[in-house]
């Protein structure tokens, strides 16, 4: 045991990088064992991974009509085919021996449809319960076309030169300023990103209010102030939350690519999906950076877990702005300009931003601008936060106010 | 055991002792430190310490006492830097204190202040890197202090399953787990057991003993006087008393109790000077002035009946503090 005198004082120096590194290596170890922790990165990666799945079979569900012709019906159906496939119905024509054989096949299920034949201006169809309306449609369109084939052929025509000639005819558009042209696909992904930073943004930024005053009301931040700088303290907090939830965030964006590649739910290439969650995990740390900071100062000001609610609500609020003007303007008006322009500010590019990004077409100048004015906001946001967390810190007791803490 | 050479006034020179090992033995210095708060709610300011001074001899127990609110708490957190001083110096063997030897003191906060879903190990190995061990030896004195303070078998245990006891027992462990130079700690018997209380005042004599300056606040008078070897009384952000218990008590008057069953009280008033300050049946507490033999006094009892009891009476840190506290408030 040391005898206590200063000539054989041990060399206890610690670096900033060995206080940062020791804080942080706490706020890892403790937060990767913790159950809500784990529950919540797997429920997350479930989420996406049930979302893929829910979306590869809307997508390429069994909506095929299976639909039945006799002999008398087949030139009908030979028609019904072409243009189902034009009005997006996809229809499966089976030959049927007679009448009363494709009865009973409809009857079994086996049909959803069964097209007799025709009487006068009548197409009789036979359905178990009721004629999909698209199909109907088709049906009523294709049953015109053999009327009219045949007045063509009447006529000394041939019908088939002019169903190519009506083919053929189209409208061409002269627009004078085209909308983009956005895939839904990317419109689906960009929602699922904006959800997801939105999300992790929340939850790390409230672990880190709930962290300064975890210490503050354990009053353990005594004796940690003893021994490291405030600084020291608040950048290992944030630094340590913030690797905790790049890993969640990393694991829920890979979760997604895959999920979304390989269950053919995306129809989109590799390189745009994983571009996105690329996209994602960048905005993540800045984002996290930038929001962090303002929870954790704002943490500084109280003393009791049931006020960092109040405190924060604020940072919150904007947090929240962001991503409900995103949700619900981008998905329909992906380039509207307000929100093109809120998306350059840093305090709603972290949620707005990856949205548009994964929705594609995004000129270079607003990639670079938003990620610049971003960068740029967190040197101003460490000297202001860190001085309100350092005059908070350590004042126990009543709410400290903003005013006080910034002196 | 601890030193016994503390019985000088703490207007000393810094260099008048000699430690143990010889040479200069680094003294813990409270140097005219002043604290100012902006007053709650409103302008103004309030001083919470008012040229507080004193030090603390290697090997020396040293006990704090003050009536709430005077200013013990802020000088620890001065010390510690967890408070900025206003003016004055806290200095360790003869150099302000830095944040690098800050690391060296061992610091029991009044508000208790561990992780309470932290395990009491890895919460213990923690405390102990941030003040600069290896983990290697973080670990061995984890181990070697929660033995010594009898919850070694709860240290895969979240400090918040333990009892208050035990999480006291904890707390002191991570004020010593860095083997500090210097002990700091505030209010540390406020809620122990009676057995645990043993076991800290042990500790504390025992890292007295091997040259550490403790510095410990008690409201708990009766174990000030048993294990300090001095005592600061502060008042108003002042020290107002300090000294060993007895210097403490040589300032007041001698007293007495004197037991002569049957005899009554107005032998006493026979002896000249004498004052009698408080009868309890045949039991008298007396007052004698400056120069008055006490031999003179049992001879009186004597005359007056057979004596069952003489005793020089030692007054109490209790009644020193009150005494020398309202003495300071009337002045």
């Amino acid at each position: 045991m040391s005898n206590g005198f200063h000539d054989d004082l041990p060399d206890v120096r610690l670096s900033s990088a060995q206080a940062v590194r020791l804080v942080a290596g706490r706020e890892i170890n403790t937060r990767l064992r913790s159950k809500s922790y784990q529950i919540i990165t797997a429920a997350l990666m479930l989420m996406v991974l049930v979302f893929s799945v829910v979306m590869q079979m809307v997508t390429s569900g069994d909506d095929v009509q299976k639909v039945g012709f006799t002999a008398a019906s087949a030139p009908l159906a030979q028609r019904l085919e072409t243009l189902a496939d034009v009005a997006g119905v996809e229809v499966d024509t089976v030959s049927v021996d007679g009448e009363q054989a494709g009865r009973d096949q409809v009857a079994d299920g086996s049909l959803d449809a069964l097209l007799l034949q025709r009487q006068g201006t009548q197409v009789p169809v036979v359905v178990e319960e009721e004629l999909d309306e698209t199909l109907q449609a088709s049906i009523t369109q294709a049953a015109g076309q053999v009327t009219l084939d045949q007045e063509i052929t009447r006529l000394g025509g041939d019908p088939s030169v002019v169903a190519r000639q009506v083919a053929e005819t189209s409208v061409q558009v002269d627009a004078i300023d085209p909308p983009q042209d956005f895939d839904p696909q990317r419109l689906a992904v960009g929602s699922i990103a904006g959800i997801l930073i939105y999300l992790a943004l929340i939850a790390t930024g409230a672990s880190v209010a709930q962290g300064v005053v975890e210490e503050k009301s354990s009053r353990v931040v005594e004796l940690l102030l003893a021994t490291v700088h405030p600084w020291q303290l608040m950048a290992g907090k944030v630094v340590g939350i913030g690797v905790v939830g790049l890993l969640q965030v990393v694991l829920v964006g890979a979760t997604g690519v895959l999920a979304g590649q390989l269950t053919g739910a995306l129809s989109l290439s590799w390189a745009t999906t994983i571009g996105s969650a690329v996209w994602l995990v960048v905005w993540f740390v800045l984002g996290f950076t930038l929001y962090s900071l303002v929870f954790a100062g704002l943490g500084a000001l109280v003393s009791r877990q049931e006020d960092v609610g109040g405190v924060t609500t604020p940072a919150t609020m904007l947090l929240v702005v962001g991503y409900v003007v995103g949700i619900s303007v981008l998905p329909n008006s992906p380039d509207n300009t307000v929100v093109g322009i809120m998306s350059l500010l840093p305090v709603f590019s972290p949620t707005l931003m990856p949205m548009r990004l994964a929705m594609g077409a995004v000129p270079l100048w607003q990639t670079v601008t938003a990620l610049a004015l971003a960068v740029a906001a967190v040197p101003l946001l460490v000297a202001l936060t860190g001085r309100i967390y350092r005059n908070g810190v350590v004042r126990t007791g009543a709410r400290v106010r903003l005013r006080d803490a910034l002196r | 055991m601890h030193a016994s050479t503390s019985t000088r006034p703490h207007t000393d020179p810094p260099d008048a002792r000699t430690g143990s090992t010889g040479g200069s033995a680094p003294r813990l210095e409270f140097d005219a430190i002043t604290k100012r708060y902006a007053a709650q709610g409103g302008s103004g300011t309030v001083t919470a310490l008012d040229g507080m001074s004193f030090h603390i001899d290697p090997g020396e127990l040293f006990g704090f006492v003050d009536s709430n609110g005077a200013g013990k708490t802020t000088t620890m957190r001065i010390a510690l830097g967890v408070l900025a001083a206003d003016s004055g110096e806290v200095r360790w063997g003869g150099a302000p204190i830095t944040f690098e030897t800050r690391r060296r003191i061992g610091y029991m906060p009044e508000e208790r202040g561990l992780y309470p879903r932290m395990k009491v190990g890895e919460q213990l190995v923690y405390l102990a890197r941030l003040h600069g061990l290896s983990r290697p030896l973080a670990q061995e004195r984890t181990r070697a202090w929660t033995e010594r303070l009898g919850v070694a078998e709860r240290l895969e245990d979240e400090v918040q399953k333990l009892s208050l006891g035990n999480q006291q027992r904890v707390q002191l462990a991570s004020a010593l787990v860095h083997d500090p130079e210097v002990l700091i700690l505030d209010e540390p018997f406020s809620g122990l057991d009676p057995v645990a209380v043993e076991v800290m005042s042990e500790v504390l004599r025992e890292r007295s003993g091997a040259g550490v300056p403790v510095l410990f606040s008690s409201h708990q008078l009766e174990l000030v006087e048993r294990i300090c070897d001095r005592v600061g009384i502060v008042r108003a952000g002042r020290m107002v008393a300090c000294g060993t218990v007895d210097d403490l008590r040589g300032t007041g008057p001698e007293q007495v109790v004197v037991d002569v069953p049957g005899a009554g009280a107005e032998w006493a008033a026979a002896v000249p000077g004498v004052r009698t300050l408080d009868v309890t049946g045949s039991r008298l507490l007396l007052e004698l002035p400056e120069g008055t033999d006490d031999q003179q006094v049992l001879q009186a009892a004597l005359a007056a009946g057979p004596v069952r009891e003489f005793a020089r009476r030692r007054p109490p840190l209790t009644e020193l503090f009150r005494h020398v506290v309202t003495e300071e408030a009337g002045a």
